[in-house]
């Protein structure tokens, strides 16, 4: 075991809780990524409630600020070098793909669907763990991808 | 508050909470998955963090705002989790903090975050 780091994992993971707590109370919305990116990219029609395709930019746009703020307050940005982007490319189709298909990621159905208590989203958590951890050990260890 | 500027700081607040956890790291994102390699526990503390707070918080509003109330566990959910999971241990990015990470304008999340966006089209193309 390496970089173990308890204390900014559980602070990080509070506010992303608080973050998730805070959607649903004042927007009434899920704070699930994959699902509010993607409801950006359809029709107007299937937007459903108030603000519609709207919302969703500004929860994006949040995320993005928080990156910049990030970087502006000089904290910590840690770069990888040498990752093929060819493998970047294929991880984020299968990515896309994937939590289309599956209704969720690590926040809908990790963050949210755990703290909502569903059975689904225990099994789903449980799935992409576990295929990310066979994922990891086949692109790493056996393919000797940089990563 | 309106309530596109409370999506906006529910964004940002979120964002906030993936870096200083370490999530918006795809290496130590990787080293969790890495089971058989140098293991970092930590990223399974972010979850339990943010789990113990929607846990509590949800509680006030879960009965007032109709929630997805799909119950089965079906093929698609299975198969989709699986599908991104292997997606996510190849790069080691999921959905938000690759969105979060193309503020460092880097090629490989600008990469990512359109194939991932791709990847979604495809599918719903499918469907």
């Amino acid at each position: 075991m390496h970089d173990f780091t308890p204390v900014s994992a559980l602070a990080g993971g509070a506010l992303i809780g608080l973050a998730s707590v805070w959607l649903l109370a004042a927007n009434g919305r899920i704070a699930g990524v994959s699902g509010i990116l993607h409801g950006i990219f359809s029709p107007p029609e299937a937007m459903t409630g108030p603000h519609g395709a709207r919302w969703r930019a500004w929860f994006i746009s949040g995320l993005l600020l928080a990156g910049l703020a990030w970087q502006a307050a000089g904290a910590p940005v840690p770069l990888r070098e040498g990752f093929p982007l060819i493998w970047a490319a294929a991880a984020g189709l299968l990515v896309g793909f994937g939590t289309r298909m599956g209704g969720g990621c690590t926040s809908g159905h990790g963050v949210c669907g755990l703290g909502r208590m569903s059975a689904r989203s225990l099994v789903a958590v449980i799935v992409f763990m576990a295929a990310g951890m066979i994922s990891v050990f086949v692109v790493r260890h056996l393919l000797g991808v940089t990563s | 508050m309106s309530a596109l500027l409370s999506a906006l700081g529910a964004g940002f607040l979120f964002g906030i909470g993936l870096w200083v956890s370490g999530m918006s790291n795809p290496k130590k994102v990787l080293g969790f998955l890495d089971i058989t390699g140098n293991w970092d526990a930590s990223l399974m503390l972010v979850m339990a963090g943010a789990v113990a707070v929607t846990l509590v918080g949800f509680r006030f509003y879960r009965t007032k705002i109709p929630l997805p109330t799909l119950k089965d566990i079906d093929f698609p959910l299975v198969a989709g989790s699986a599908v991104f999971g292997i997606g996510w241990g190849i790069a080691g990015y999921c959905p938000g903090p690759a969105i979060t990470s193309l503020s460092t304008l880097s090629a490989e999340s600008i990469v990512f975050v359109v194939a991932m966006v791709a990847g979604g089209l495809l599918y719903r193309g499918k469907t």
